[in-house]
């Protein structure tokens, strides 16, 4: 019995989010006209896939008590990319894949590497070199355009046996083969260990470097999967700037939103995918009530400042006043 | 005095801070196999001397070996793996991983490149084991943890580490007394394992029950070494303090009734379990202790007078009057007078990478300023003022304060509190890791202040604190007044069985003596 109270303990934030998105899901589901039906999943899940590969970036980062404010650039940059080389026979679109994934950890590895060697804050950092990510990305898709290999991307967005998404599959393998080895190794306990207490970290003989270097690392790949899959779900590419920023943020409020917290070494980036499929679940919510789409912002801005809030009811509770600023 | 050579060997070390001379040639040998106390003021040089020993900082000068073998440790794990490993003052725990996760932190069991949990949880559960912390779950977020406990975790942490020479760094001053009794049965085990452990306490009597050696450091340098209990406690600080050691306690004054209401009185004071209605009065030019083991409600009292807690019930009186505490702020307004010295320094008491002079400005912003704007001469004439009065000992009021003394550190966070002229001062133990010329120099000023007129709360974990200083103490237990010692009534036998909560017959044996 006390084993399953540490357990929920460590889980809170992670569970939180799972409840939020299913809450969340099942008022979107129940309104909408075309009822629970696959095809409305496979839409949804589509749509929400995207922010989900940036949004684990970001809480990998997060947990390090970092931010990367580069994710959305490197998304867009990746994508433009997929649309030059992701193309052709099997033989030359694994090759692209290949290079496209190759590119996103070269951003995260350049990331890594100036905050920890040059001991620059993140968040200037990353800004920095999301706008040199951008540049390239302008560089290679001044106009929106290109192609992509459409059996895969029709393979990867599909249905798999005619109900499951594949996107949603995607997403899952991508957790399952990314995130739970990184959080079972010795790296990403230092990980967590270096966002918890940098100076407790070290002073213990974790491994604070190579953990943060691999943190920037894997949010590179992260966000370059996400650049894929914008790829195969628009069939082009596009240097869109403020879409490559929007994710950016949006990312940020998905690993709020996932109990990540934002002082580092707290939360999951299982709790940031549901964070990030909660959060898109918002903004569609919007078109199952048939609003006027004018009302979005407004409307998402207030769901989301709720769905935070539930996080913060604990605090309501606090009876010594010090455990607010905890 | 002992044959064999010894396990490790430092000669002629160095280190300059700046301009600052923090460790002067000093030398050291430690044995296998004996406990080595290291004795000196803080700022005397042994901090300084055990960062180059784990690897924290380089030498400038001299020369280290272990085993006969010259050493230089780039990083504390490079020590660590060496066989040197320290438990710090200033925790090095994770607060949100789980002890298991903390225990092995630096070398966690693997299997196919991941944590290997079960064989991690059951290493550490051993580790906890040889250090009498059984109690404790390896599954527990150490964040969740209080002090005393996580001081267990750090010491079961090092152990699991299967270190050479232990370091112990003020290891036991966050502990219970029955903390203190298990972890020293466990040095004394590890001692005869062949351990050799180095031991750092401003605690005399601990040093007198636990150690072989002691050497005392002052002025960077090693000053004496000599066979413990052959030295008398007097001759020892005379060493360390290297001057004529006099009473540390000041005089207590008899005080007169003068029929006024208490400056603070407390009426059934409730706080969830933690507080069971506690009911005092402290009056104007009195300092009542707060005694008994750790963890037993102190610091949640303290934390109620100032207005921390939430729900509070029974009543505070101010002066006779009842008063509405509800926050920080409204505690030290000038019609309440409150102040509260912190316990934890680093996070509470002061802002480490701001001045001097911005510390000692933070609680009392509104004295100096004109319309909402700071008027820096009024500030700076005030502040100086303060510098003097309580000897901070700072090269300017603009220096960081992470770059003062520990000692030092303490002192502006009293100073602090004391620019708001408060009439009531509560202290969380305040002298926790001083050295004793800056104890002295707290005690005085304590005295100093009530004699002017102030009413004293002062929470202390040790023992000749309360004795010296204090004219009445409240022993708690449990979340309640245990027992109320005045006057000659307060003996170390007193508080330590009523801090046990042992029953009336004992109790009353106990006062006797």
């Amino acid at each position: 019995m006390t084993e399953w109270r540490y357990w929920l303990a460590e889980q809170r934030g992670t569970l939180l989010a799972i409840g939020i998105f299913v809450a969340m899901f099942l008022i979107y589901a129940t309104n909408h006209p075309a009822g629970f039906s696959a095809n409305m999943v496979q839409t949804a899940s589509n749509k929400a896939t995207l922010l989900a590969f940036v949004a684990m970036a970001q809480a990998i980062v997060v947990i390090t008590a970092g931010i990367d404010l580069s994710v959305g650039m490197i998304l867009t940059l990746t994508n433009c990319l997929a649309s030059w080389i992701v193309v052709g026979t099997a033989t030359e679109t694994a090759l692209g894949v290949v290079g496209v994934l190759g590119t996103g950890i070269l951003c995260g590895m350049i990331n890594g590497a100036i905050v920890i060697f040059g001991r620059l804050q993140p968040i200037v950092t990353t800004i920095a070199t999301g706008a040199m990510y951008y540049g390239v990305a302008l560089m290679l898709r001044p106009n929106p355009g290109g192609a992509v290999n459409e059996t895969l991307a029709d393979a990867l967005t599909g249905r798999l046996f005619g109900v499951l998404p594949t996107s949603l599959v995607a997403l899952a393998a991508t957790a399952v083969l990314i995130w739970v080895p990184y959080s079972c190794s010795v790296i990403g306990r230092a990980a967590f260990a270096t966002g918890s207490s940098e100076v407790a970290a070290y002073m213990s003989g974790a491994p604070i470097r190579a953990a943060k270097f691999m943190a920037y690392t894997l949010a590179g790949l992260l966000s370059a999967i996400g650049g894929l899959f914008l790829t195969f779900f628009s069939y082009t590419g596009e240097a869109a700037y403020a879409s490559g920023n929007a994710y950016t943020l949006f990312s940020i409020a998905a690993v709020v939103l996932g109990g990540v917290s934002l002082m580092g070494g707290r939360g999951s980036a299982i709790g940031a995918i549901f964070g990030a499929l909660a959060f898109r679940t918002i903004g569609d919510l919007l078109f199952v009530f048939d609003f006027d789409p004018l009302w979005q912002p407004l409307f998402q801005g207030i769901v989301l400042m709720l769905a935070v809030s539930i996080g913060a009811f604990g605090l309501l509770r606090v009876r010594n006043r010090l455990e607010w600023f905890g | 005095m002992i044959a064999a050579e010894p396990l490790f060997r430092a000669e002629g070390l160095s280190k300059r801070y700046g301009g600052v001379v923090a460790l002067d040639r000093a030398d050291l040998e430690v044995h296998p196999g004996r406990i080595h106390a290291i004795l000196g003021e803080n700022g005397a040089g042994k901090s300084t001397l055990i960062k180059l020993m784990v690897g924290v900082v380089a030498p400038d000068e001299g020369r280290m070996t272990l085993g006969g073998r010259e050493v230089a440790f780039a990083s504390p794990s490079a020590a660590n793996d060496a066989g040197i490993v320290c438990i710090f003052q200033e925790l090095s725990l994770i607060p949100d991983l789980s002890v298991a996760d903390n225990i092995m932190i630096s070398h966690p069991p693997t299997r196919l490149g991941m944590i290997d949990r079960r064989a991690q949880r059951r290493i550490a559960e051993e580790a906890l084991h040889r250090a009498g912390a059984g109690d404790i779950h390896p599954r527990a977020l150490v964040r969740d943890l209080p002090l005393s406990r996580r001081q267990m975790v750090e010491i079961a942490k090092a152990l699991a580490r299967q270190p050479k020479i232990l370091i112990l760094d003020e290891a036991t001053s966050a502990l219970t007394a029955s903390d203190v009794t298990k972890v020293f049965e466990v040095l004394k085990r590890l001692r005869s394992e062949g351990l050799a452990l180095l031991y750092i306490s401003h605690r005399m009597h601990e040093i007198a029950e636990l150690a072989d050696d002691c050497s005392v450091f002052r002025n960077g340098r090693r000053i004496s070494t000599f066979a413990a209990g052959t030295r008398t406690d007097a001759e020892v600080i005379e060493l360390m303090i290297g001057r004529e050691y006099k009473h540390v306690f000041p005089d207590k004054p008899a005080r007169k009734p003068d029929g006024r209401p208490p400056a603070l009185q407390c009426k059934k004071l409730r706080w969830g379990d933690r507080l069971k209605d506690i009911s005092f009065s402290l009056h104007a030019g009195e300092i009542i202790g707060l005694g008994g083991l750790d963890g037993q409600g102190q610091r949640e009292l303290l934390l109620a007078l100032f207005g921390v807690l939430r729900d509070t019930s029974g009543d505070i009186l101010i002066d006779g009057d009842k008063a509405a505490i509800d926050s920080p702020v409204a505690a030290k307004s000038e019609r309440i007078g409150l102040a509260l010295i912190p316990e934890d320094r680093k996070t509470e008491g002061l802002m480490l990478p701001m001045s001097v002079r911005d510390n000692l400005s933070a609680a009392a912003f509104d004295r100096f300023a004109r319309f909402g704007i700071i008027d820096r001469q009024r500030q700076s004439a005030l502040i100086d003022e303060m510098i003097r009065l309580i000897e901070i000992k700072t090269a300017s009021p603009d220096l960081p304060v992470s770059a003062l003394s520990g000692g030092n550190q303490q002192k502006v966070v009293i100073a602090k509190w004391l620019m708001n002229k408060p009439r009531i001062i509560l202290l969380n133990d305040p002298t926790r890791g001083i050295d004793v010329g800056t104890k002295q120099e707290i005690y005085r000023l304590l005295r100093r202040l009530a004699d002017e007129g102030a009413a004293v709360l002062l929470y202390s974990t040790d023992y000749d604190e309360l004795i010296g200083c204090c004219d009445r103490v409240l022993v708690m237990y449990d979340g309640a007044v245990r027992r109320e010692l005045a006057g000659a009534e307060i003996t170390e036998r007193a508080l330590v069985s009523s801090a046990l909560n042992v029953d009336d017959g004992e109790l009353a044996e106990a006062s006797l003596t």
